[in-house]
């Protein structure tokens, strides 16, 4: 990835610089975990292999201690007449659309956090209870979180989710990638369970490689992209489909990472504190001016 | 300038037919605020994962920003630029800003689902997020307010500390106190005071930097990188017609005379810095082309229009006339457009411009929401009745005034 060494190269620039001026960059920069690893993980889901048995659904709920039905509630349709999102209670869920082409394979789509490679959460948290991990999961720190539901304002995808009913504790809930579980060497609850292998976890570098192999294979069969490669600055998450992305509902966004403008604007109000300082001695010069002037005046 | 002018405390009942019904509606507030501890914000409010953010960020905290504005742009004129002919609205100003500021703060307290932890920005920092500039320039900002509101404690209770019953023998600490506190900060005011200008500066545009990161979930008709400049630019507008505002309504209540002189040079110079807004406002619009969103009919370009034509093209106008200046009637009504105007603004951006990706309906505030809003905003009201009836912030002429007690003790030390 070119971004990636030219940021690296950056990277350290700034730290030799830093450090050549008596100051390393970590003092320096007040902000949550947020490391893009070149090793990171990511999932390949392949809404045209998808069968909606929703078995990932009752795996999400039963990994995060979530209240689950049976699963053989699960095999239930009907849910797809309506379009559903991930809640409080839920961290995935599938939804279903017409297949224009062939209306007895209709497409399914599994729905959870994208893990952004340029999160907003994690730019816009208050506290930085967001992080992004190493291996590339984002994940919300319970202890820090005061609740203002500003993620919620920022995330491109609509996905985190809030417990508006609890007058104490309210958590904010979204997918956090299985992180327990990968830790101790599992795959994700819903990767696991997947009866058909419609998804694929692995480094997100390979699954790039592996979704652009499939789609120069069966060039009929998907639309000639990957959802989640480019979009808001790429996603460990990305989709495969066989039909137009906006027909799934999944939102037109561009090549630009969504905190990108946010925390220009940000860093340039507050470039090392030098512009709130020069407006300080500014506005000291006036006001000192604007009393002699006056003394003299009388 | 008028050499007579004094601030004291204003002499009134505190109860009026007006104070009784504003007492019910924050009363109906309250009762609404503890459905809210006691049954989560969904219980009060109509916020879902769609709508994060309601009428409570918008109005409390946003538009409440926004017009406190008064506070730091009058400082400015008044200590930095060293305008003494504008002193008797300074006071009045700094109140405003100070109780404004204080109910921001509640209304984050309230809205915040872990109110418990609303300290925790102090220790837990993200320097890339906007929200937290915003929090700890908020949170120093109100520490600055309250400082410079002390001078009016000390020259209120300095030789009339009167504590009751068996508090009396804490007379003479107090007292000491506020004496060392009137010296100390005679001389140290002008840090707080340029300290105040610059905070005010830097989280006015902060909370335009707010919604930029929500990107395309935001209407072009509002989503502009030039946000901080327009919120910030909005905000000195607000300034003094908040101040006019606010003069009027004190005056009114408790039938003092108007000071016409003061409040229309205030006036005069609103139009160009409402101009000034208005240039960026449309020069970024032709350059982001967003016009075109105008020729649409919906939600979104009703509300852009009679935002900008309501609320900052026809006061622009009207402040631009000496014959509305002279005028009380106009005077005001000038001036509560602007501040009209701003309030739509705030709300347009964190309310009307907000379209979820994944819409199920609509947003508008629930009655508990516009319950609590109310009766904050009459709290706000009946505890500035009570601060200028206790402390001196509204001048009056000096034979009306209070014997000068302060005066002679302090000459004595």
């Amino acid at each position: 990835m070119k971004a990636q060494n030219r940021r690296a190269f950056l990277k350290t620039a700034a730290a030799v610089g830093t450090a050549a001026a008596g100051l390393s960059t970590s003092t320096a920069k007040a902000g949550p975990k947020n490391i893009l690893a070149p090793d990171r993980m990511g999932v390949l889901v392949d809404t045209t292999v998808c069968v909606g048995c929703r078995n990932c659904e009752w795996a999400c709920k039963t990994a995060h201690g979530l209240p689950a039905e049976p699963l053989e509630t699960y095999s239930d349709r009907s849910v797809f007449n309506e379009m559903r999102r991930p809640n409080e209670a839920a961290l995935t869920v599938v939804n279903e659309y017409v297949n224009p082409k062939n209306r007895d394979l209709p497409f399914n789509v599994k729905v959870q956090c994208m893990h952004c490679d340029h999160p907003a959460c994690v730019s816009a948290c208050i506290v930085g209870a967001f992080t992004k991990e190493e291996n590339g999961s984002v994940i919300w720190d319970t202890d820090k979180c005061i609740g203002c539901r500003y993620c919620m304002a920022a995330c491109p995808f609509q996905i985190p989710a809030f417990e508006y009913l609890k007058p104490l504790d309210p958590q904010i809930r979204k997918c956090d990638f299985c992180i327990e579980r990968t830790a101790k060497g599992q795959l994700p609850a819903c990767v696991e369970i997947c009866p058909v292998e419609a998804l694929t976890y692995g480094p997100r570098e390979e699954l790039v490689q592996l979704a652009r192999q499939r789609l120069k294979t069966y060039p009929d069969r998907y639309v000639n992209r990957i959802y989640g490669e480019y979009e808001v600055g790429g996603t460990s998450w990305m989709y495969m489909a066989g039909t137009e992305f906006a027909d799934l509902q999944f939102p037109k966004l561009g090549p630009t990472p969504a905190p990108g403008v946010s925390e220009a604007i940000q860093h340039g109000i507050f470039a090392y504190f030098i512009p709130p300082v020069a407006l300080y001695a500014i506005l000291g010069a006036i006001m000192w001016m604007t009393k002699n002037s006056k003394e003299e005046g009388l | 300038m008028h050499p007579n002018m004094k601030p004291t405390p204003i002499k009134a009942k505190f109860f009026t037919p007006g104070v009784f019904v504003l007492c019910l509606l924050a009363l109906n507030g309250l009762v609404f605020l503890a459905g809210r501890f006691f049954f989560g914000l969904g219980s009060v409010t109509n916020l879902n994962d769609q709508y994060p953010w309601g009428l409570w960020i918008a109005v409390d905290v946003a538009a409440g920003v926004a017009l406190a504005a008064g506070g730091f742009t009058t400082a400015a004129l008044g200590h930095i630029l060293h305008r003494e002919d504008f002193h008797v609205i300074l006071r009045p100003a700094l109140l405003t800003a100070m109780l404004g500021y204080t109910f921001v703060a509640i209304g984050v307290f309230v809205d915040i689902g872990r109110w418990y932890f609303i300290w925790h920005p102090l220790i837990m920092w993200n320097g890339s997020s906007a929200l937290f500039e915003v929090g700890i320039c908020v949170m120093i900002y109100m520490t600055v307010l309250y400082i410079e509101f002390l001078p009016l404690v000390t020259e209120r209770f300095i030789g009339k500390v009167n504590l009751p019953g068996a508090l009396r023998f804490l007379n003479r600490p107090v007292d000491t106190l506020l004496r060392l506190l009137d010296r100390g900060l005679g001389k140290t005011m002008f840090v707080f005071i340029i300290a105040g200008v610059v905070l005010s500066t830097l989280h006015q545009s902060s909370l335009g930097t707010l919604m930029v990161i929500a990107g395309p979930k935001m209407h072009p008709l509002w989503q502009t990188p030039v946000l901080p400049l327009l919120f910030l630019l909005s905000a000195i507008s607000v300034g003094f017609p908040m101040v006019i505002f606010e003069s009027m309504l004190a005056s009114r209540s408790f039938g003092l005379k108007l000071e016409m002189d003061v409040l229309s040079k205030l006036g005069s110079s609103v139009a160009p810095i409402l101009g000034v807004y208005l240039a960026f406002k449309l020069g970024d619009m032709f350059i982001r082309e967003t016009f075109l969103y105008l020729q649409e009919l919906n939600t979104a370009s009703v509300m852009w229009t009679v935002e900008v034509v309501l609320g900052v093209i026809v006061p622009l106008r009207m402040f631009l006339s000496r014959a509305v200046l002279r005028s009380p009637v106009l005077l005001f009504t000038a001036s509560a457009l602007v501040i009209l105007g701003v309030a739509l603004n705030r709300i347009n951006n964190f309310v009307v411009a907000y379209t979820p990706p994944y819409e199920f309906g609509s947003y508008f505030p629930s009655i508990g929401e516009l319950s609590v809003t109310i009766g904050f905003t009459s709290l706000l009201v009946l505890m500035y009745r009570a601060y200028v009836m206790i402390f001196p912030v509204i001048s009056l002429p000096d034979s009306a005034s209070a014997p000068k007690t302060k005066y002679a003790i302090r000459g004595g030390k």
